[in-house]
């Protein structure tokens, strides 16, 4: 294993490598590529941290806890709400931030907020030459040349390892509460979690568990501003049945977490898949996935689904205005979507620009 | 500044290139008669002009790929415009090039309030998308102070932000998905009604790239639920530096305006004369906004006037009614036409950490006397994002060669805090130069690579972005392959 402790470590390493590279952050996503296992471990530690610009810069390596635990402390947080994988891929490590921003990685609040890669400021990464590059930086609004940020965030290592990462951070709500909603089939859920993502009340989490028949609305804000958007959101919702009203923010945070880390389906066994898809086919596409458990977050625009391993799940969704990842578990097909040709090829030339001899291939 | 030379084999092509675009566009979509191409010789970036050897004004998707593969075939520059109000020139033309605008392309292609988004051909102006959805309780984000006339293409080319993108993001966190086409003619899907397209985030990428990789001809944007209501408050400091100081207590205290607004002495005294907005005598004012319903509003307000009260305000005003709420916002967005009233002006976009806005206010000041030319400040300080708008008189000469000397010593001092070049305007050829000072050459090294990917032959807006010399060698292939 290669552990570099610094960015000019880190740039040696790549540079001198002879093989293909494995790039472990936190390893908690279960991903095992082939190769030579490169740590960013040592890329750790919170750099800068200005409450008053909502701005924080660090190590690639730190781990997300370090930085939640450091936020928390100022009434801050990660807004886009980072999901911990480790429950639903069975495994062990700490979650870096580096890990979080290569595979923008994004829970429940992203259809509010935004995705990790709205977060990012900017990054420094080596690519696959062994060089140091930096782009963005630790503004809120920068256009300055090409976004290599979002290019980089979702990337999976495939055109450099991240040494470094600036980002955007908010304050955290003076409370929360949820509206729960009993008894929907999952096309009705649907259209409530529509219904309620369009009112003025600025949910940030729309969640369904189909098989409990259980819809969750969250909302955030100030003590007043949180009970006035309960009640007026339950009477918009009237036509979908009575709303529970749940004002413990422990019990709105537990919730919210379980639904972040799909701790429905869990379980061991069977592939989970992910899909993203325009919220309203949802009710269709889980009809045609016939799993054994879906999870449906964003309002319906992220399917989560857990199928038996060799399940030939994009031949059941036929097409659609979306994509699915396989996340755990084997089967026929890539995990990764098809992209159409000339897509590929356009990630393929960014492939051989960044990594000439190929050592960030591994699939990971 | 400086641009290529034009290259005579293409000029001396100009006949073949115009009947060939009229081969494949209709009659009226083709420009190329000298009188009539000079309404297209700059954008809002008015100091640099050139006429483009032709204009062709495509209305769909299929002919701007014709376009692009014949111009590809043919080794031809294009430069993509939207509206043409970019304050960077990321739509000057050159001489040799066929310039492609987009506003024949209007049309609404679909909208969804289930999911949230509407579908529009990009030379749609940003307002009129907001249009096309207000009735119904929507609205798009994005709020450039040109959004009457910029279009959606522009917006995604430069990746525009505005006055509430404190709270709303900017254009890359509003599209959701484009229809593009890669100078070879190719066109490609990225994205769609979905969030988070899978593989590279190529729609990512794209945004804000300067109308360099690609053309985006339609656009799938996120729509947001209008908030119930919204309110100003209007507050007036004794410095800027205290004023700044405010910004940051407010941000640090966890509301979270959709606005804060800035400006400085010279700009109010400017405004006030224009606009007889009321504003108070004072050194800077802040206008903060925040939204929601009449009782969220008065929490919200009632915080945002405790942090000011510690800072000793010289004034606060809050609105009672819809009508002091745009007697607020009217110096605010008349500050522009109401520099323009004491003589020309550069406006600069430099953002800075928030942080560091009373010393670089200060520093900006110091500048200012050094020079000899004034310099205005009206910005939006929650992001950071500043707008020096330094005045000059075009007619003196030497005046907008010191205007853009004074300029570049602010853009690197926002640099040296900490900050960048531009925060929503884009380099174009504006701060192309000075892109070095920001960025080392790998980093530039591999911004280039991308460009590299998709318009090899770098035929698409060629000349912007980055500094000519770092360019060079790569646009003098292209050449040498003809």
């Amino acid at each position: 294993m290669i552990a570099p402790g610094t960015e000019a470590e880190l740039a040696e390493a790549v540079a001198g490598a002879t093989g293909p590279l494995a790039i472990r952050g936190g390893g908690t996503r279960g991903a095992a590529p082939e190769g030579e296992v490169l740590s960013v471990a040592g890329l750790s530690g919170v750099r800068l941290y200005e409450p008053g610009a909502l701005t924080l810069v660090a190590g690639a390596g730190t781990p997300l806890a370090e930085i939640d635990a450091l936020l928390a402390r100022e009434g801050q947080r990660l807004a886009f709400e980072p999901m911990d994988h480790r429950g639903l891929m069975g495994t062990e490590g700490e979650p870096t931030i580096g890990g979080v921003f290569a595979a923008n990685v994004s829970g429940p609040r992203r259809i509010a907020v935004g995705a990790a890669r709205d977060f990012a400021l900017g990054l420094r990464f080596v690519d696959g030459a062994g060089h140091v590059v930096a782009n963005g930086g630790r503004v809120m609004k920068n256009v300055t040349g090409y976004d290599l940020v979002k290019l980089l965030c979702g990337s999976r290592g495939r055109l450099g390892v991240l040494s470094e990462i600036s980002l955007k951070v908010l304050p955290a709500p003076e409370t929360s509460g949820m509206l729960v909603l009993e008894g929907l089939e999952t096309g009705r859920a649907v259209a409530a979690m529509a219904a309620a993502l369009g009112s003025p009340y600025e949910v940030t989490g729309a969640a369904h568990d189909p098989a409990a028949a259980r819809t969750l609305l969250r909302l955030e804000g100030f003590e007043s501003q949180v009970g006035y958007r309960l009640e007026r959101l339950a009477a918009q919702l009237a036509d979908f049945g009575t709303p529970e009203a749940v004002r413990d923010p422990e019990e709105v945070a537990r919730t919210w977490a379980a639904v972040r880390d799909v701790e429905a389906l869990q379980e061991a066994g069977g592939a989970i898949w992910r899909v993203h898809c325009r919220p309203s086919v949802a009710p269709d596409l889980v009809a045609r996935a016939r799993a054994e458990g879906a999870l449906l977050d964003w309002g319906g625009g992220l399917i989560w689904l857990r199928v038996p391993e060799g399940t030939d799940l994009r031949a059941r969704l036929g097409r659609f205005d979306g994509h699915a990842t396989r996340v755990r578990g084997d089967g026929p097909e890539p995990a990764a979507p098809p992209e159409a040709p000339a897509v590929a090829a356009l990630a393929e030339g960014l492939r051989r620009r960044f990594d000439p001899r190929g050592i960030f291939d591994a699939e990971g | 500044m400086d641009m290529p030379a034009p290259d005579p084999a293409i000029l001396a092509r100009k006949d073949e290139l115009v009947t060939r675009l009229k081969e494949i566009l209709p009659e009226r979509a083709v420009i190329h008669d000298a009188a009539e191409t000079r309404a297209y010789e700059c954008d809002a970036l008015t100091a640099y002009r050139c006429p483009p050897m032709a204009v062709v004004l495509p209305g769909s998707t299929e002919e701007v790929s014709r376009v692009l593969a014949l111009c590809h075939r043919l080794g031809v520059p294009v430069v993509p415009r939207g509206s043409g109000t970019s304050l960077a020139g990321g739509a000057l033309p050159t001489a040799d090039c066929v310039l492609l605008g987009v506003s024949r392309m209007t049309e609404v292609l679909e909208t969804s309030y289930e999911d949230r988004f509407i579908r529009v051909q990009t030379g749609r102006t940003n307002l009129s998308v907001t249009g096309a959805v207000e009735e119904d309780g929507f609205f798009y984000a994005p709020d450039p102070s040109s959004q009457l006339a910029c279009a959606i293409a522009g917006n995604i080319a430069m990746n525009s932000g505005g006055a509430h993108c404190l709270k709303y993001g900017v254009t890359t966190n509003n599209l959701l998905g484009a229809t593009v086409v890669l100078m070879d003619g190719t066109v490609i899907e990225l994205g769609g009604a979905h969030l988070d397209a899978g593989g590279f985030d190529l729609l990512g990428l794209i945004c804000g790239s300067e109308g360099q990789l690609g053309v985006v001809t339609e656009a799938t944007l996120r729509i947001l639920p209008k908030p119930e209501g919204a309110r100003p408050v209007l507050m007036g400091f004794s410095s800027s530096e205290v004023a700044g100081a405010c910004v940051s207590d407010i941000i640090r205290a966890g509301v979270l305006p959709v606005a804060i607004e800035f400006m400085d002495r010279p700009c109010i005294e400017a405004t006030e004369a224009f606009a007889q907005a009321g504003y108070p005598d004072c050194e800077a004012l802040l206008i903060v906004e925040v939204e929601g319903a009449e009782a969220e509003i008065d929490h919200q307000l009632g915080l945002i006037k405790q942090i000011a009260g510690k800072h000793d305000p010289v004034e606060l005003r809050e609105a009672a009614d819809e009508d002091e709420a745009a007697r607020i916002w009217k110096g605010r967005k008349s500050a522009f036409g109401a520099m323009g009233q004491l003589g020309d002006y550069i406006c600069l976009d430099g953002t800075i950490p928030v942080s560091e806005l009373p010393r670089v206010l200060g520093r900006i000041g110091a500048l200012s006397a050094d020079f000899g030319l004034r310099v205005a400040n009206v910005f939006h300080a929650g992001d950071g994002n500043m707008h020096p708008l330094i005045l000059f008189d075009a007619n003196t000469p030497g005046d907008l060669e010191t205007a853009e000397a004074l300029g570049a010593e602010i853009l690197k001092l926002c640099v040296a805090a900490g900050g960048c070049l531009t925060g929503e305007h884009g380099v174009g050829v504006e701060k192309r130069d000075l892109m070095a000072h920001q960025f080392a050459p790998a980093d530039l090294e591999a911004q280039m690579a991308v460009k590299d990917v998709f318009d090899p032959a770098w035929l698409l807006n060629p000349a912007k972005v980055f500094p000519l010399a770092a360019s060079e060698a790569r646009r003098a292939a292209r050449l040498a392959a003809e």
